[in-house]
């Protein structure tokens, strides 16, 4: 084994000399880092939980056709004609050439996944009952990839082919259906068909598990009168986060309108946003504070340590050597309380995920350590310990070894 | 003849220069050393002994004149030249022993070496025993400074300032603290080294019993040299 160097043995030894309070300044470098990595952890985990059930039954980016406008019939002369130009009702429209759209949308960087679908408003019709759906006809193999409708399926099975249709849990027990009954299906265009139910699913959302209804896409075409074309196209993306840029760069692109999730979630987002930055203020304030205290310790340090810091530069050990000594241990108190705050925060999130728990019992969150959070808290530690020790390290080095052998 | 182990020229020190309060401490010093003599530099209190010992261990800096060590000037010497050849000629004794109390005895003793090469090894150790035996502490390797006694303590503090052999021991009323017994083997001790190793000693004592048994006096007095006097014969020329 390697003799640690000199600067290290002289570091821990002062350190060892100085138990209590180095002891003490562990102890509030846990505690501040425990606090950082439980908060961070359980905001990071909450918040994750509550996008992913917001994007469990939606799609990272949802594609239309452009908005028709109103387009004055009559040329410009710069004077108006009309006082106010009406914007024009939005019909149920296909995207133009949607199957040259699609393998493009499907190839552009940063989406994983592109679904067609056509879908509008039609009426489910079972004996007298008849209830407002939302017909939405798509390939199950492609709309697998968007929401995971597969994993949801409570009886029948996942499947769509002929006149295949999934419905929700709530709708089937308005009607009074389940698997293998039939349900018959008009729409305002005109279009009527009967359907036969092979699945039935629960998104966890009580409206759409009363209003969606899921067919193959040729059967909603026809129904909804939108021959061979698409009425929207849902696009996963790799990054949730990245979706309002790829949704402005695609817009550009393409010209059609991308809807991205951040957008259709503003308000959520400003929540999450707000509870993140409101996380950072007391992260930063921590921090500040671990500072001040490992800062604090040295100061009183280097001044009893006055004697043997003069000894020490007397017996050769340069200025700079010293400072190194002193901040060595402000970066260990960093690494060592670091340390054990991760494993303190690990056991609080363990507690605190077994004492509060879902309604259905699950917990609200998995109490994971995610490596990254302890890294950034372990390194943010040692660079704090080690600013904190500059001004203490640089009185240390600067002190007269004359002066401090006299009067240490 | 050999290079003078220590060279002082016109020496003066002053403090609080610029000030109203400005003092002169040491008013144009000359003396030389030469090696392996064991020199006593006797004064009154406030006579500039302990601050020509500071100049002469570049603690301090002098306000004017020349100091050179082993033949090199030092006042033209940046702060990492001195701090390094400070290490390199320089054993320190003071007169609070001042051992580390964070290390053991013969990590005390090594700690010279160990600055001058950056960690600890087994031959620096081994030497550190030896010299701890040498000054008659074998058993006592291992203790921490507290668990000895004051004697014990300066005797490791020699032990210390002997590890690397340098060219100029600095002793500061090495014995002051130390009753008469433990005076005497301190002193004992450090005049075997002079005659077994040709090392070269300046020591400042107020004790004039110990100052008659080194070769040559000098004496201080308002900051001027008043005596210098080789009352041995013997010493090495």
């Amino acid at each position: 084994m390697i003799a640690p160097p000199f600067e290290w043995l002289v570091a821990l030894r002062f350190m060892r000399e100085g138990r209590a309070q180095s002891s003490l300044i562990i102890i509030g470098v846990t505690v501040g880092v425990a606090v950082i990595v439980f908060l961070t952890t359980l905001i990071n985990s909450l918040q994750a939980s509550l996008i992913d059930r917001v994007l469990g039954s939606q799609a990272h980016i949802v594609v239309r056709p452009a908005e028709e406008l109103a387009v004055p019939s009559l040329p410009r002369t710069g004077t108006a004609i009309a006082a106010r130009i009406e914007p024009r009702a939005q019909r149920l429209r296909s995207i133009d050439q949607w199957e040259q759209i699609y393998p493009l949308l499907e190839r552009a960087p940063g989406v994983v996944a592109a679904s067609p679908m056509v879908s509008g408003p039609a009426f489910a019709t079972r004996g007298s009952a008849s209830k407002s759906v939302v017909l939405m006809g798509v390939d199950p193999d492609r709309y697998r990839r968007i929401v995971k409708l597969h994993e949801d399926i409570v009886a029948g099975v996942f499947r769509l082919t002929g006149t295949d249709a999934l419905i929700g849990i709530e709708l089937a027990k308005d009607l009074g259906v389940t698997v293998g009954d039939k349900l018959r299906i008009t729409t305002a265009e005109g279009g009527a068909d009967v359907l036969t139910i092979v699945g039935v699913f629960d998104v966890g959302n009580r409206d759409l598990n009363r209003r969606w209804v899921f067919t193959t896409l040729r059967v909603s075409q026809t129904l909804l009168d939108v021959p061979g074309g698409v009425t929207s196209i849902d696009l996963a993306v790799s990054q949730i986060f990245d979706a309002e840029d790829i949704s402005a760069r695609l817009t550009s692109a393409t010209g059609l309108q991308f809807d991205s999730w951040m957008r259709t979630n503003a308000q959520l987002l400003a929540a999450l946003r707000n509870q993140t930055i409101s996380n950072r203020m007391i992260r930063s304030f921590v921090v500040i504070i671990v500072a001040l205290g490992i800062a604090s310790v040295l100061v009183v340090s280097v001044v009893q340590k006055q004697k043997e810091i003069g000894i020490l530069r007397a017996m050769g050990a340069s200025r700079r050597r010293i400072m190194v000594v002193f901040l060595l241990q402000g970066a260990t108190f960093g690494l060592v309380g670091s340390l054990l705050g991760g494993a303190l925060g690990f056991g609080l999130l363990q507690v605190f995920a077994t004492i509060y728990r879902n309604a259905d019992g699950t917990p609200i969150f998995a109490p994971n350590l995610d490596p990254q959070v302890l890294a950034v808290a372990c390194v943010t530690a040692i660079a704090v310990g080690l600013l904190a020790a500059a001004v203490p390290a640089r009185r240390a080095a600067r002190l007269d070894p004359a002066n401090a052998i006299r009067h240490g | 003849m050999a290079e003078p182990v220590l060279r002082l020229d016109g020496v003066r020190k002053s403090y609080n220069v610029g000030t109203p309060v400005e003092a002169e401490v040491l008013h144009g010093i000359d003396l030389v050393i030469e090696p392996g003599e064991f020199v006593a530099l006797i004064g009154p209190s406030g006579s500039g002994k302990s601050t020509l010992l500071h100049l002469v261990g570049l603690l301090e800096r002098p306000s004017a004149g020349r100091i050179a060590l082993t033949g090199r000037e030092t006042t033209t010497l940046d702060e990492d030249a001195l701090t390094g050849l400070r290490g390199r000629a320089l054993g320190f004794i003071f007169q609070f022993h001042h051992l580390i109390p964070a290390f053991t005895a013969v990590e005390n003793v090594y700690m010279p070496l160990m600055i001058e090469r950056g960690h600890p090894d087994a031959a620096m150790r081994a030497r550190a025993m030896e010299l701890l035996a040498r000054v008659g502490l074998e058993g006592h390797e291992h203790k921490w400074p507290a668990q000895l006694s004051g004697g014990q303590q300066q005797r490791v503090a020699i032990a210390r300032a002997l590890s690397f052999d340098p060219p100029l021991v600095l002793a500061d009323e090495p014995t002051g603290n130390l009753d008469t017994h433990s005076a005497d083997d301190v002193f004992a001790l450090m005049r075997e080294f002079n005659r077994e190793r040709g090392i070269t000693f300046l020591v400042v004592t107020h004790d004039p019993r110990l100052a008659q048994r080194c070769d040559r006096v000098v004496e201080l007095l308002d900051g001027h040299v008043v005596r210098d006097e080789r009352i041995r014969p013997g010493a090495p020329s």
